[in-house]
């Protein structure tokens, strides 16, 4: 993974509640045995109407959407289905991070083995973000914080040793095989385990 | 020692290396269950980096999301759901193959949703830590067990490792007193915590369901509760195992034989949260004045009692585009609308003794004109099983379809969904935008509700029909 320490982007913004992984990613489109390619599938339904068509109004399909690579959704984003195909779609679209005030347990942590940073504010900076679209924010990975336009430093919760591996470019797997040997000795405490 | 939950001490017995303020912890894993969907992209990585699967031997996988369950002869008939879907499985085969992983696959008598076979074939045992990428893992915790989805690289660090890395998720205590009124089910008492805590309660916490009313369920009823933990955010849910765990286990395949079987017990009995433990949070419910509940917005925490007007809109767009989408209006109760599918199966209610309740309702009545019924069980035990009590009958004499096992219109993957704009009562968990088709408006409800629904082409109170 490429090491991620600070990036800049103006934002789009979904301002619906509970955005569920359904709706990040249809069912229909995980049928798929590869990673790659799930850009075109992302709010596919809300994104195109009923004949296929692109719905006009949508955030994402405006013109000053395009190069956005920070997307600020409503309350509790991602909850639902653990599909790592959420955070591969949203990455594959063009984004590098997730604003809301609350983001699901299992999206949040495919989020971050992915590179994608889900980011929770407080309400005030995030009603602040709804309602001004399109504004740039700089993101400092290494310092946890998100810069408003106006200079204002917003600090991010994020767990240390998943920052860590961001800003080094770090894979958890890799760490986890340094464990074998531990894991080894573990498992030979049990012996009622096969 | 100070007084632990049965949480606790689940979690102390796996870990492997503590966490630090700089790294989680390494936590061992017992079971991993694995199924065609979300799985092919880490076997692809193990491939890249030449690794083996660690321990196949604590690894059993299945096909169930994307199987058809209209009835197959053979294999080769899986064309009818789409080359995607098609190869998936193919892929699902060989990667067990050339892992050497136990597949209960597609012409195993075995075979079912991952999250009924697993406690069906006794694997699912009290203490275990079971992992699956798949959110409704949280089944499993019935049993006693910590039970979690995990995504697909995770699918990756188990398969590679047999460990996660995991921070210590926080303990929120659901007690639920008294006794539950008749014609009200495990799917009721669920889909009421859901809509009192809220599609975020239980988020980074772990949920213990406790007191008389738990412990008076049996276990297809604990599953169902335990199923739906991840619909309130929570990370997984538990209940303490007991004399009625120990006895649906005895004598399973999977479990452990002879003297090893006495010992397993009286290990499992000292798994209950001790005396004193104590909770980061804690709710009540009174049980006695619980009703059948449905679901009448796009989350699984807008929630009604069956016979409660649809709430007034409190103005927030998301709560009016939820109602818009699903046709409904505040003030007027969801029993006025028709119903056009009733779906009974998934891994929260397709387990015999749910199909035993739809039955019941069901029994010597017809499935009202108009109204298409799918009746899947989770799996081909439960369908035999079904099929010996003469289950099947009653549903085909009322009209409705009996099929093969699998997820089937709970995800919409394998061909079975509902059409733009149907309604469908369904006894899944998810009653999100398109979860059971492009533009279908899901109603989730238990198999009764589901049942009476069918009966009377309306959503119904099954205590009308009884
Ligand atoms: S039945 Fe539904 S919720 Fe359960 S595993 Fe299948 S798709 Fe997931």
């Amino acid at each position: 993974m490429e090491p991620i320490t600070s990036f800049q982007s103006r934002t789009v913004i979904l301002p619906t509640r509970d955005i569920d992984t359904d709706q990040i990613i249809a069912a229909r489109f995980l049928t798929t045995t590869t990673r790659e390619g799930l850009g075109e599938f992302l709010f596919y339904d809300l994104r195109h109407d009923q004949d296929g068509g692109r719905k006009v109004g949508f955030a994402l399909k405006k013109p000053e959407a395009q190069d956005c690579e920070i997307l600020v959704a409503g309350n509790n984003f991602g909850c639902g289905s653990s599909r790592e195909h959420a955070p591969w779609a949203l990455l594959d679209y063009g984004f590098r991070a997730v604003i809301s005030t609350d983001i699901a347990d299992i999206f949040k942590s495919n989020s971050l083995k992915n590179g994608l940073l889900p980011l929770i504010v407080d309400v005030g900076t995030h009603d602040w973000l709804i309602a001004n679209p399109g504004v740039t924010l700089t993101i400092d990975v290494t310092r946890s914080t998100l810069t408003l336009p106006d200079g204002k430093v917003v600090h991010y919760p994020i767990d240390g040793f998943a920052r860590y591996c961001l800003t080094e470019g770090i894979d958890q797997l890799g760490y986890l095989q340094q464990q074998l040997q531990t894991i080894e000795k573990f498992e030979e405490t049990r012996p009622w385990m096969p | 020692m100070s007084a632990s939950t049965l949480f606790e001490k689940v979690w102390a017995d796996h870990v492997v290396v503590p966490e630090s303020d700089d790294t989680p912890a390494v936590l061992y894993v017992d079971l991993h269950l694995v199924h065609e969907v979300t799985t092919p992209q880490a076997f692809t990585l193990l491939r890249e980096r030449g690794l083996p699967v660690r321990r196949p031997d604590l690894t059993l996988a299945t096909m169930d999301h994307s199987t058809p369950t209209t009835p197959v002869s053979s294999f080769r008939d899986l064309a009818v759901v789409g080359e995607g879907a098609a190869n998936q499985i193919r892929q699902m085969d060989q990667n067990c193959r050339d892992f050497g992983i136990d597949l209960l696959g597609f012409d195993s008598e075995q075979r079912g949703i991952v999250h009924v076979i697993g406690p069906e074939l006794g694997a699912s045992q009290p203490g275990k830590t079971i992992v699956c990428g798949d959110s409704h893992t949280s089944t499993h915790g019935a049993f006693g067990a910590l039970a979690f989805g995990i995504g697909t690289t995770e699918v990756g660090h188990v398969l590679a490792t047999q460990c996660l890395l995991q921070r210590k998720p926080k303990t929120l205590a659901v007690n639920l007193d008294g006794q539950l009124p008749a014609g009200v089910s495990a799917k009721d008492v669920i889909l009421a915590i859901i809509g009192d805590i809220g599609v975020e309660g239980g988020t980074g916490h772990v949920i213990e369901y406790r007191g008389d009313a738990i412990s008076a369920l049996d276990m297809d009823a604990r599953m169902t509760i335990c199923n739906m933990s991840i619909e309130a955010g929570a990370r997984a849910g538990m209940i303490a195992p007991d004399d009625t765990t120990f006895e649906y286990l005895a004598g399973r395949p999977r479990v452990p034989q002879g003297g090893n079987w006495d010992a397993a017990v009286g290990r499992w009995r000292k798994l209950a949260s001790d005396n004193g433990a104590s909770f980061d949070k804690a709710i009540r419910i009174d049980a006695d004045n619980l009703q059948p509940m449905i679901t009448f917005g796009t989350n699984p925490g807008m929630v009604i009692g069956i016979n409660d007007p649809v709430p007034d809109d409190t103005g927030d767009p998301s709560f009016r585009k939820a109602l818009d989408y699903m046709q409904v209006t505040p003030g007027k109760p969801m029993t006025q609308s028709a119903v056009d599918v009733v779906f009974v199966g998934s891994c929260t209610n397709g387990r015999i003794s749910d199909l035993q309740q739809a039955a019941d309702v069901l029994k010597g009545r017809r499935v009202a004109d108009g109204v298409r019924m799918l009746v899947v069980p989770g799996s081909q035990q439960v369908k035999a099983q079904a099929e010996s009590m003469g289950l099947d009958r009653i549903f085909a004499e009322a009209g409705a379809e009996w099929r093969e096992s699998g997820c089937s219109m709970c995800i919409g993957m394998n061909g079975d969904t509902a059409a733009r704009g149907q309604l469908s009562v369904s006894t899944s968990n998810r009653n999100f935008e398109g979860r059971q088709g492009v533009g279908a408006r899901t109603v989730l409800a238990s198999p009764a509700t589901a049942a009476a629904s069918a009966v009377r082409g309306h959503v119904a109170d099954p205590r009308t029909l009884s």
